[in-house]
């Protein structure tokens, strides 16, 4: 095998057809990263007076916090995301085929939404707290029950809506798989269980791990939800920095310190599994699923109706609640214009997404150079950073540029050609490139990493260049990733929210803003409806991949 | 399945041209425009702003944002940002902005008759356009009026466990106990928050809303919250929001001595603004009676003008006494504020 690639290297260094990839891979890459650098470069100037302030306050509490809640949400989307994805892809049991769709629902769902929702039924004053006190006659202070305004709250509330990402790419993994590993694994005496966890779960790691801190990523770049439970972590205090201090400064540090944090994780678990090969030979053939009978099969069901309830129908059904109350002051036609320019704007990004994925993902894979293979790291980075930060290091290259080009054409031509790029919808487009890439990038790279390098080799050595084996062989066989990266971004923008906010173009608004809007100032009753749109066009995609599935799973 | 690249790029040129569209559709600039920044959600300007060009044929293009944020955007935009007006929602956020030179001074006899002299800018910068009180609101049923006198006397063992506010993240939090540092100073302002901060009944959270329904639900027993949230609960389509305010009466605090603490919202006309007279008439337009009318029955804030009366609810809550402080203060002392709840250990 080592061999057999050394081989080929000398055989394509020989030929040298990819410098064309290898310059567009470093140039892309360094563009995306820019905002990232800009945010990073931070750390160069002098550090205010501000951080002594921190350090004696109020730092030692947001980093805890932030750990605890990446530790819980960690957990609680590995638990929940694996234990779906294993059921519906390799168990048979009542409502497998309603459950593998049915689990993608809660990620439509926006994390500060969910939040709303559930504060609206559990708070103190809600409809359950409020029927047990009238039922049991108790007053305040005489009875124990959770507080969802919290740090254990926010963990279950992101667990909820982040868990689909493990869910997916684990599936996706488990359904790749070989039957004949897993079915040597049986055949060698090991039961379901061993086969999941020695077998099944090392194999599919790339794909957990990349769901898991994807998740982990998007939960310390959460703000909405921390900050309404009032939870003091890393990000609410990047935000209280900037705002209530008036340190733009010091805020961007504190992001740059973030993301290098994100960055040592990612590196030190790429190297923890550097020596390991997760691709395998052989035949696509489904296994056969492992039938769960009796009380197994119920146990599967009201483990999986659990999440999907808990995550998307009971947060619904309260959305459905508070929309139809009133529903005639959110219908306009203003509503359709928020649906289509949401719509518009998500599709175009996650297509840019994943066109940027699928380039930079191929090009380490044809030239795995340190160069190379860091500015595809960087250029990921900045799903961790908080979206308005991330909108600041948009921002300020953009508004730098318009205005050299402004001063140049003034100064040589007398001509003002105002700003170029900034307020744009290319300039939003490229924050969520810059923010969602890692998305589209990890599920990309997990799926290129299942597919031998023999097989490139083979064809390279029959004759045909990279971008026909990409086009020819490489494309077919990632279907699943690539349509599953299109979805996670797809509906990543459907719901961003503060990059859409300082970025966008005059009169220029989506669903999420107008959600935003009206929630921040407590009108949750009528950010209701623009809420379930995003929810109904998050749908959209989530049916689209069920066919897929559906497809595959009976191919 | 090649196809699928293809059938990529084909949607991916759809969309595009799909986009260039829709945004081609949008509105075609007249010659009479003016670009508003606005920290003011859509919602709560955009009636105003429409009536505006009815009367007065200048269309106008809004971006909304937080403050700061809108802020940032203006500054690194330079001398070439599109906008004319920046509108914030607090004196903090326009006090930063004329500090950040991204403000010019405008003459304006109509503003400066219009709005009292510590409601706007000394130097013309920027003027208050409606005035936000943030009062103390108790339960009927456990707390006597005469119980209750200033923010300064909701310390001591009397109101251990008994305080609903929300974070100190939170702006207003924020311009409270900046306009204390102002009147009291900073070594008083720091003796009030240790005493006032572990009376708390719960940890802070939710929003001002929630600290009403806390206090109706007998959570607390009082809370500080901003004067428009029980308004809008008070007119509320949702009946549990009507009854919580129902439940709970307005103490207006300070009235012995500096007044209520109020904060404004406002807007200035930026330095690289290229429709001066068009933003200095809307400007005008935001201050005018009618419109302080509207800022009084839809959004229930005060009106910035002595001259104007405020809503039917607001009346039902009586006149005050605010606090007469220059609300140039509130963004001064902001930092130090911020640093002082780190300090008490507020949330």
């Amino acid at each position: 095998m080592e061999v057999a690639t050394a081989a080929a290297r000398v055989y394509t260094g020989a030929r040298r057809p990819n410098i064309g990839w290898r310059l567009c891979l470093i140039i892309v890459a360094i563009a995306i990263a820019i905002p990232v650098l800009v945010i990073v470069a931070t750390l160069t100037q002098p550090f205010s007076d501000v951080w002594q302030h921190l350090i004696d306050t109020v730092l030692k509490d947001y980093v805890s916090n932030s750990l605890l809640l990446m530790l819980g949400v960690g957990l609680g989307t590995f638990i929940l995301g694996v234990s779906g994805a294993w059921l519906t892809a390799m168990c048979h049991f009542p409502g497998r085929g309603f459950f593998s769709w049915a689990l993608l629902l809660p990620m439509a769902m926006p994390a500060y939404i969910i939040a709303y929702t559930y504060t609206g039924l559990l708070d103190f004053t809600g409809p359950v707290q409020t029927s047990l006190r009238e039922y049991f006659d108790l007053a305040y202070g005489q009875y124990w029950f959770p507080e969802i305004r919290s740090l254990g709250g926010a963990i279950c509330m992101l667990s909820l809506v982040l868990y689909p990402y493990v869910y997916l790419l684990a599936r996706v993994a488990f359904m790749e798989q070989s039957t004949a590993v897993l079915e040597a694994s049986r055949s060698l005496g090991r039961g379901p269980w061993q086969t999941l966890f020695q077998v099944a779960l090392p194999l599919a790691r790339p794909a957990i791990v990349a769901g898991v801190s994807l998740a982990l990523m998007e939960t310390l770049a959460d703000y909405g939800t921390v900050e309404y439970f009032g939870v003091s972590t890393f990000t609410t205090g990047i935000f209280r920095t900037w705002y209530g201090l008036g340190e733009l400064q010091t805020a961007a540090q504190l992001s740059a310190l973030l993301l290098l944090f994100v960055f040592v994780l990612v590196i030190m678990e790429r190297w923890s599994r550097q020596r390991m090969r997760f691709h395998h030979s052989s035949t696509r053939k489904r296994p056969s699923r492992i039938a769960l009978e009796g009380w197994r099969g119920s146990m599967a069901f009201c483990i999986l109706f659990g999440s999907v309830f808990f995550g998307f129908l009971l947060p619904a059904g309260q959305l459905i609640q508070w929309a139809l109350g009133n529903w005639q002051h959110s219908l306009d036609a203003a509503f359709f214009q928020l649906m289509l320019n949401s719509f518009l704007l998500a599709a175009t990004a996650s297509v840019c997404c994943l066109l940027i994925a699928l380039l930079l993902g191929y090009g380490k894979r044809l030239h795995p150079g340190k160069l190379e293979v860091s500015a595809v790291r960087i250029s990921g980075m900045g799903y961790a950073i908080p979206g308005t930060v991330i909108a600041v290091g948009v921002l300020i290259p953009f508004a730098w540029f318009d205005n050299r080009v402004d001063e140049l054409l003034r100064h040589y031509f007398d001509f003002s050609s105002g700003l170029l790029l900034s307020g744009t919808v290319a300039a939003l487009v490229f924050a969520y490139v810059v923010r969602f890439l890692s998305v589209s990038l990890q599920t990309v790279e997990s799926g290129l990493l299942k597919i031998r390098p023999s097989i490139d080799e083979s064809a390279r050595s029959l004759g045909h260049t990279p971008m026909a084996v990409l086009k020819r062989i490489h494309l077919p066989m990632l279907r699943g990733s690539l349509l599953t990266a299109l979805l996670l971004v797809f509906v990543d923008v459907l719901k961003e929210l503060p990059s859409t906010l300082i970025l966008r173009p005059f009169n220029f608004n989506t669903l999420a803003v107008r959600t935003y809007e009206l929630a921040s100032d407590e009108r949750l009753a009528d950010a209701a409806a623009p809420a379930l749109a995003i929810v109904l066009i998050g749908l959209l995609p989530v049916i689209l991949m069920t066919r897929t599935m559906m497809k595959e799973g009976t191919e | 399945m090649p196809g699928f690249f293809r059938s990529a790029s084909h949607a991916l040129m759809a969309i595009t041209c799909a986009t260039v569209a829709s945004l081609a559709s949008a509105p075609a600039f007249s010659a009479k425009e003016v670009n508003l920044y606005s920290a003011r959600q859509e919602a709560l300007i955009k009636p105003l702003l429409d009536s505006f060009t009815e009367e007065t044929g200048i269309s106008v293009n809004l971006v909304t944002a937080k403050g700061d944020a809108l802020l940032t955007r203006l500054k690194s935009e330079g001398r070439n940002s599109p906008a004319d007006v920046l509108l914030t929602t607090d004196a903090g956020r326009l006090y930063r902005a004329q500090e950040a030179g991204v403000l010019q001074a405008i003459q304006s006899d109509y503003l400066e008759k219009a709005i009292p002299a510590h409601l706007r800018s000394s130097e013309n910068y920027w003027y208050g356009l409606s005035v936000r009180a943030r009062f103390i609101v108790y339960a009927k049923d456990r707390v006597q009026a005469s119980e209750l006198s200033s923010y300064e006397d909701l310390v001591g063992k009397q109101w251990q466990q008994r305080i609903c506010i929300r974070s100190s993240s939170n702006i207003y939090n924020q311009s409270l106990v900046a306009g204390m540092i102002a009147s009291k100073g900073e070594e008083e302002t720091a003796k009030w928050l240790a005493g006032f901060v572990p009376n708390f009944a719960r940890p802070p959270q939710g929003g001002d809303r929630d600290q009403v329904k806390a206090v109706a639900a007998g959570q607390c027993d009082v809370a500080v919250v901003n004067s428009y949230y029980l308004g809008a609960m008070v007119n509320s389509s949702d009946v549990s929001e009507r009854d919580a305010a129902a439940k709970v009466a307005v103490f207006w605090p300070n009235q012995e001595g500096r007044g209520t603490h109020i904060n404004v919202s406002g807007a200035g006309v930026t330095a690289s603004a290229k429709h001066v007279a068009e933003a200095q008439k809307l400007i005008e337009f935001l201050a005018r009676e009618e419109s302080q009318k509207w800022y009084a029955e839809t959004n229930m804030e005060y009106p910035v003008s002595p001259n104007v009366a405020p809503s039917a609810v607001l009346n039902s809550w009586g006149d005050f006494k605010a606090d007469p402080l220059d609300v140039t203060e509130l963004g001064r002392l902001n930092a130090r504020a911020v640093m002082a709840m780190d300090r008490a250990r507020w949330k």
